[in-house]
């Protein structure tokens, strides 16, 4: 049975690897996309890149641990092994190897990705094209561009909640907020997550580089409407945004007048 | 305080004098002082509560598989005709929130310190019991004030907490936020206090006996590394478990009378009344990693130990590297306080902090590294003996390589941006949780049953139901990882509504159908456990031809345990010894006459 068992130990990295490989290069094919989502943004193939360093990495270290797992499985069963066991306490030797060698490559992994960790969530951009106030609230998204004055808080704020609008190929800087409880603004497609926390503004910033319109997940449990918490982004040309800009502004002023008079015709005439 | 052959024998002759009837079925199974029925309390407690959280599991499974689907057997009509069958958002919420409660804080500490801790630890040293066996007995008995909250919180108005296991503010403090919020919440952080004053209990009581109460002989480096890793696990728990004690409490107080330590200013969900705030919904999940972090390393570093010991017992040879094994374990135990910050990389804490959490965290794979370099160095050259607890040990280590590894690439903090919350997490920590500690767990009962009943379990069955467990659990978990990298969130009723996630259904039906494959498989277990216990062959006190102390003494040992003073000549790992014609060499069997004093070898002199 000792041969059966060490094949069975022998399918986890045969099968593992299988996996990983016919996800990753047959993402194209229609039943088979299981892979990354499509990257839309200047700086998401930093992530991949590390994901798939790291994997090449943990993959070697995978396949040869568990290879070897099988192979001592396979050899020295007791029904099968001749030899006289081993009587061996270790080796100072190997120890120090196989510490010394992993604490390398570990450090090196760590210090290799700092820099785009410093990227994407410490060096704010300066250039911001659009700034963007993002609230989450049970069960949704709500938005709110500075209007034409660049700052928050002022009567020209325009705000809007069906889905976030922003221009391709410039940095967007999102001002992050929440209004109840955690919520987190996730944009698979650009590699984006940030948490929104009541009581915090948390700078996110991303630069979208493709025109088209793509999911925003809310990937933090707020309650039981969390799966609900659907939006999306759409990512314009600058000119098309600054017309929706307009064209929502207009919008909105229509609405505050009708708002404003109707709340007139209400108050009870002197 | 080691006990002598007199202070033994006295105790025996107190014994002799019970209580008849009703009162002695009491004191001697019911509020039993004795270290052994207290293990074999919470052994069967978990894995009644085991059953329970895997079913909630498959209830979670089930919506992920058919969404909203209104004919799920037996269980629509019966649960959820108040919804037209179907499993509601909120029923959802708390299935998930309640199955990771029960299975933490009542299936797997309690299962590793509760059952094998108590249960081994006086007879692995060889004591005769615990150091304070009232206080032993009351970290049982606290354990059912949790059960009854946890359990009444399903039946109170609103239903049970539905915040998640890790109940982070604002949802969790505030009460209008969730439905659970009410009640089941309140009750909820009741039933994790009482279960941590259970844990603590304990701790404290393994900490002195190990300490203290050691036979004539067992130095600490001649303890079996199951105990080294038991002594390490209640030092974890006693440092960081009175942190989520204070935590849960000031949550508590936050949601009772409006201290607000986890609200900020004008705090408010669900159009109630704004709160006076103050405080911040970070620090919650400071002080609740700080616990619940060390909690992971006190979830498995048991398991770790009792699987090196099944490891070498049957792979007949010596542990390789017994003290970096030590050591490794301390190491794990020592960055455990300071990785905590891992789970926050995209909380809204300084990322600047996340960068020293990164470095800590990463390195913290070491000493995971080195224990399985040491695994596998044990298994080379031995002669393997593939019994059922072996199968299931060495399933640990192939597993934990998995978990193990797929934790560096949360580690990375870049990496984490995208996958944090998806199921890559829900993977890696099931590997490292069921895959890992759960297999530790079934090798570790079918290995010392002999010893807990007297009797062996069915081996072939065992073979069986470890054969399925480790097919259907790699096919629920491996494609996991796969799920995560498309980014699909975890904790979703309905994720298929987002269009980057909505051909993931396909993969998600395959993953349970094998979650229910792996459910069913454990009806294996549970009939060849129950039968063995009264039918199973009658085993010797050791069966294994295993070194440590617990096989010298009647199986099951009566109690006081031993039938005779044990004194330690030796480590637990002397399999394959020249000293004598046997394989193995008891750690109480006196050296031959006259034989040189042993020196351990090491391939490098
Ligand atoms: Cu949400
Ligand atoms: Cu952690």
């Amino acid at each position: 049975m000792g041969k059966f068992w060490s094949f069975v130990f022998f399918l986890v990295p045969v099968l593992g690897v299988g996996l990983f490989v016919v996800a990753m290069n047959f993402h194209s094919l229609p039943l088979l996309n299981h892979w990354f989502p499509e990257d839309v943004s200047a700086s998401g193939h930093v992530i991949d890149q590390l994901f798939m360093t790291i994997l090449v990495l943990t993959g070697v270290v995978f396949v040869a641990t568990e290879v070897c797992l099988a192979f001592f499985l396979w050899r020295y069963d007791a029904k099968a092994n001749r030899d006289p066991v081993r009587y061996m306490h270790g080796s100072h030797t190997l120890e120090v190897v196989w510490t010394v060698l992993p604490a390398a490559t570990l450090f090196f992994i760590a210090i290799y990705q700092m820099n785009a960790w410093a990227d994407a969530k410490i060096r704010q951009p300066k250039d911001a094209g659009v700034i963007v106030e993002v609230r989450g609230r049970q069960f949704e998204w709500r938005f709110r561009y500075p209007g034409p004055d660049g700052k928050f808080n002022t009567p020209d704020d325009i705000h809007w909640d069906t889905d976030l609008h922003v221009p391709v190929d410039e940095e967007v800087l999102v001002h992050l907020k929440s209004e109840d409880v955690l919520h987190s603004f996730f944009l698979p497609n650009m590699r984006v997550k940030q948490d929104a926390v009541p009581g915090m503004m948390i700078p996110v910033w991303f630069r979208p580089t493709k025109i088209g319109s793509w999911d925003l997940v809310c990937a933090e449990l707020c309650g039981w409407g969390h799966y609900k918490m659907r939006g999306r982004i759409t990512v314009q040309s600058r000119a098309d945004f600054d017309a929706w800009l307009v064209e929502i502004a207009n919008k909105q002023h229509a609405t505050q007048a009708d708002a404003t008079a109707t709340a007139d015709a209400a108050k009870p005439a002197k | 305080m080691s006990i002598t052959a007199e202070g033994f024998h006295a105790q025996e002759a107190v014994h002799a004098h019970g209580h008849a009837g009703l009162g002695k079925f009491i004191g001697t199974y019911v509020f039993s002082r004795d270290h052994k029925i207290i293990g074999i309390q919470f052994l069967f407690s978990t894995l009644l509560w085991f059953l329970i959280g895997g079913l909630l599991a498959l209830g979670v499974r089930w919506q992920l598989a058919w969404p909203w689907s209104n004919d799920m057997p037996l269980v629509s009509k019966m649960f959820f005709a108040h919804t037209g069958g179907q499993i509601s958002p909120e029923f959802y919420t708390m299935m998930f929130t309640m199955h990771a409660t029960v299975m933490i804080f009542f299936v797997i500490i309690p299962i590793l310190a509760g059952a094998f801790g108590n249960y081994l630890i006086p007879l692995m040293i060889g004591a005769d019991d615990m150091a304070f066996p009232t206080l032993n007995m009351l970290s049982y008995w606290f354990m059912w004030p949790s059960f009854l909250c946890i359990i009444a919180s399903f039946f109170v108005h609103g239903g049970a907490a539905a915040a998640g296991w890790t109940s982070y503010p604002t949802l969790a403090a505030l009460q209008e936020a969730s439905p659970g919020g009410h009640m089941g919440q309140t009750l909820w952080l009741l039933g994790v206090t009482f279960a941590g004053v259970a844990s603590m209990l304990g701790s404290v009581n393994y900490m002195t006996t190990i300490i203290q109460m050691r036979a004539p002989g067992m130095t600490m480096f001649r303890l079996p590394l199951t105990i080294w890793a038991m002594f390490i696990t209640a030092v974890l728990q006693a440092f960081a478990l009175p942190v989520l004690t204070a935590a849960g409490f000031m949550q508590l107080l936050d949601r009772s009378v409006g201290t607000g330590f986890f609200l900020p200013d004008g705090a408010t969900a669900n159009n109630a009344p704004y709160a006076t705030g103050g405080g911040q919904p970070l620090l919650w999940q400071h002080l609740f990693w700080f616990y619940s972090h060390p909690a992971v390393y006190i979830m498995i570093l048991p398991a770790m130990g009792m699987v090196s010991d099944i490891i070498a017992c049957f792979a007949r040879k010596p542990i390789f590297g017994y003290k970096p094994m030590v050591y490794s374990i301390a190491g794990i135990a020592g960055l455990g306080f300071v990785v905590w910050g891992h789970h926050m990389f995209i909380s809204g804490m300084n990322p600047y902090l996340g960068m020293t959490f990164m470095v800590a965290t990463i390195m913290i794979a070491l000493p995971s590294a080195i224990k399985v370099f040491n695994w596998l160095g044990t298994l080379w050259g031995g002669k393997i003996q593939f019994t059922t607890a072996m199968l299931f040990a060495v399933s640990f280590v192939s597993m934990f390589i998995i978990g193990g590894l797929s934790g560096i690439f949360m580690a990375a903090t870049p990496i984490d941006i995208f996958i944090h919350d998806t199921y890559f997490i829900v993977a890696h920590f099931h590997y490292v949780l069921f895959a890992g500690t759960a297999m530790g767990v079934f090798g570790s009962i079918y290995f010392w049953f002999p010893k807990m009943f007297g009797r062996t379990m069915n081996e072939f069955w065992g073979k069986v139901h470890f054969l399925l467990t480790f097919m259907f659990l790699n096919g629920v978990f491996f494609p996991m990882h796969i799920l995560g990298v498309v980014g699909f969130p975890r904790r979703l009723a309905d994720p298929y509504q987002y269009e980057t996630f909505h051909h993931l259904l396909g993969m998600n039906r395959f993953i349970t159908y094998c979650a229910i494959g792996m459910v069913c498989s454990q009806s294996i277990f549970a009939i060849n456990f129950i039968y063995s216990i009264f039918f199973g062959p009658v085993a010797g006190r050791n069966p294994w031809h295993a070194n440590s102390l617990e096989w010298c003494c009647p199986s099951p040992p009566g109690h006081g345990n031993f039938d005779f003073q044990p004194i330690v000549y030796r480590g637990p790992y002397e399999y394959g010894s020249p000293e004598v014609q046997t394989d193995y060499y008891p750690q109480h069997q006196p050296p031959p006459e006259g034989a040189a004093p042993a020196t351990e070898r090491y391939m490098d002199g």
